[in-house]
């Protein structure tokens, strides 16, 4: 971990509101340009930013507040997603995909469908969710750089 | 078949995106579920829904779609129109049902596949 902090290039911190729907997806478009302008290959934007973009739908949808943190170091993009609010009851049920616990405002809106979390582990390498009721919710993931183009310039650490 | 020949021959409304009116369109997804159309819709592809709010035009920009088609007649939001113009995402107006909509746009040789 310690060499890891150390080889970080880039972190920046967002804020994410509950219940900000007309937000909604700000953040992963940032996350995207970030990416796009650092030069990474298609494919690792994509991932990173469906991935990035079901973390903050689940915010709004579920927490209170949040935040969404990017680390970008030479090896792997890392993202990690802390909010507060209800948490999940059944962390592996949560997993299935189909479960939702959504509402009816938030499915109208087309969300709920049950298939963040899967959709978030489909495109990453590494995955990891935590989660205590009534608190919050706490989640990881890494999109590996290996074997991808590694022409990434150097970044000037923001955050 | 493009965007452009798409509105014509099915007498749909352009809202947004007429720059983008003349690229091919690789194949097509409807859905209303985000998450849904996010995992299974491809670049370039005409994604048809019921949905109006400025989501939309998030995942049709993270996802390269060719275009948005509202179906049944559904209007987007003022602030989806407003996102649609800011990312170039052509927004579409058709009075027909997604079904019936799908069904033709398949005839034409626009398949959920591509």
């Amino acid at each position: 971990m310690a060499q890891a902090e150390e080889n970080m290039r880039f972190h920046e911190i967002f804020h994410i509101e509950g219940g900000d729907f007309t937000n909604a997806g700000a953040i992963s478009s940032r996350v995207k340009k970030i990416l796009k302008e650092a030069g990474f290959p298609g494919q690792i934007i994509l991932r990173t930013s469906i991935a990035t973009f079901e973390a903050e739908m689940n915010v709004i949808c579920y927490a209170n507040q949040g935040s969404l943190s990017l680390f970008i170091a030479p090896n792997f993009l890392k993202v990690v997603v802390e909010d507060e609010g209800t948490g999940i009851s059944d962390v592996n049920l949560a997993m299935k995909e189909g479960y939702s616990t959504a509402d009816d405002r938030v499915r109208e809106l087309g969300f709920g469908a049950g298939m963040g979390l899967s959709n978030i582990r489909r495109n990453t390498d590494e995955m990891v969710l935590t989660s205590r009721l009534g608190r919050g919710t706490h989640l990881e993931f890494v999109i590996s750089l290996e074997g991808a183009d590694r022409s990434v310039p150097l970044l000037s650490s923001g955050g | 078949m493009t965007l452009a020949e798409i509105a014509n021959e099915f007498g749909l409304r352009i809202r947004t995106g007429e720059d983008r009116l003349r690229e091919e369109v690789t194949g097509g997804y409807a859905g209303d579920l985000l998450s849904d159309v996010i995992a299974h819709s491809r670049k370039g592809n005409v994604w048809l829904t019921i949905q109006t709010h400025p989501n939309i035009v998030a995942v049709a920009s993270m996802k390269e779609l060719a275009g948005i088609i509202l179906t049944g007649g559904r209007e987007p939001d003022p602030e989806t129109l407003r996102k649609a113009e800011e990312e170039s995402i052509p927004l579409l107006v058709s009075s027909l049902f997604a079904f019936e909509l799908a069904g033709r746009l398949y005839q034409r040789g626009i398949s959920g596949t591509g």
